[in-house]
């Protein structure tokens, strides 16, 4: 059996912050559907919630031996138009991506962001072992309980952790965005928040 | 107009198709999955498995769907479920919708949406209060900002305007309250 943990984020509040103050922020969500997260961010928030579940995809490419076409499939993954989103809310979607899908992943991520628009994403440090009781590889559900603590809900998945990025590959991916908070907390997970420029 | 049959729950006002082709009649057993049959005095029609109804659906009961429809489903005043077998596509505006099949369209309600374990929507939601279940799928956007109440001098943002430099308020405590909590 797969168990869940709580754990301390340094990020999630300093994301809310920089949404604070929109009318009504707009939201993406890279993450499986939690019907708390969309209860906080809607209705505490007042944030319009667009959830995007790449990690489905992974699994699809993964199921069809598809693979190699993901960073392809990530070009056109975003509907969205350029500079719509104030908030993208990534978790550790890139810890399951190669190299190539991360960086078309961060392009079009960097594409619908709004200037000012924050993006919170997790990178692990090391390699980890895998959840207790987990035979195959996890994802991971990471539930809002409030602004300074997630709840992480492992579930099996298809993909296993990729080799982890390292500081200065993931702040040349995400240029020009800048990093305005990095946390390396005790699990060895780095928290970073990133904000858009206002000019670029 | 539909001939009613025994699948077809007592009504107690008009629940017509209007411009629409209903490719089967209300039809089928009652299903042994119906979702909690409403009590508070209000009656429950049910469409069975075997329905497919296409064009637009409208009524003043509330109602549970265990068959197909495709189009559009107007219930504003009542619930409208989605049984375990029922299968939309359609736009849906109700007061309030119950998941527990699937849905594939943008979906309105007045009061709650709920998608419950096993439940499926691919569409946008827009509804004061939405609960999803672990279990559920989901996909799209959620919006549960009151729109039909905008306060003033907040007018909505137009898509691509900057956002205003400082509020003092947060956005929660701008729209007015849902009416049920």
């Amino acid at each position: 059996m797969i168990t869940s943990c709580r754990g301390p984020t340094k990020v999630l509040d300093r994301f809310l912050t920089g949404l604070a103050g929109r009318p009504q922020p707009i939201l993406l969500d890279l993450g499986p559907v939690v019907g708390t997260n969309v209860t906080f961010f809607g209705e505490e928030m007042g944030c319009k919630i667009l959830v995007e579940d790449l990690s489905k995809d992974v699994d699809r490419h993964v199921a069809d031996a598809t693979l190699d076409a993901l960073p392809a499939f990530l070009d056109t993954r975003f509907p969205q138009e350029g500079e719509t989103i104030d908030g993208i809310l990534c978790w550790d979607i890139f810890d399951y991506l190669d190299r190539a899908s991360a960086e078309r992943l961060a392009r079009q991520l960097k594409r619908v962001l709004r200037p000012d628009g924050v993006l919170l994403a997790s990178f692990r440090t090391a390699v980890a072992p895998a959840p207790r009781g987990a035979s195959r590889p996890t994802y991971t559900k990471h539930v809002v309980v409030d602004r300074g603590h997630l709840q992480h809900r492992p579930y099996a998945g298809l993909r296993p952790k990729q080799p982890p990025l390292v500081n200065r590959d993931i702040q040349r991916m995400f240029e020009p965005l800048r990093i305005t908070e990095n946390f390396l907390l005790k699990n060895n997970l780095r928290e970073v928040l990133f904000r858009k420029p206002s000019a670029i | 107009m539909w001939k009613r049959d025994e699948a077809v729950k007592p009504t107690s006002g008009p629940v017509a198709p209007t411009g629409s082709a209903v490719a089967s009649q209300f039809g089928g057993s009652p299903s042994a999955s119906h979702p909690e049959p409403r009590q508070h005095g209000r009656e429950v029609v049910n469409i069975g498995k075997s329905v497919v109804i296409k064009g637009e659906l409208s009524g003043s009961e509330d109602l549970t769907i265990e068959g197909q429809v495709e189009g559009k489903i107007e219930l504003k005043e009542n619930v409208l479920t989605i049984g375990p077998n029922g299968k939309i596509k359609a736009q849906v505006f109700a007061k309030a919708l119950i998941v527990q099949g699937e849905v594939n369209g943008n979906v309105t309600a007045t009061e709650k949406v709920e998608i419950r374990d096993g439940g499926s929507v691919d569409g946008d939601i827009v509804a004061p209060r939405v609960a999803i279940a672990d279990g559920a799928h989901f996909r799209g956007s959620v919006d549960m900002q009151r729109k039909a109440t905008p306060q003033a001098g907040s007018p909505p943002r137009p898509a691509g305007a900057p956002a205003p430099a400082a509020q003092t308020q947060t956005p929660a405590t701008q729209v007015a309250q849902p009416a049920a909590r």
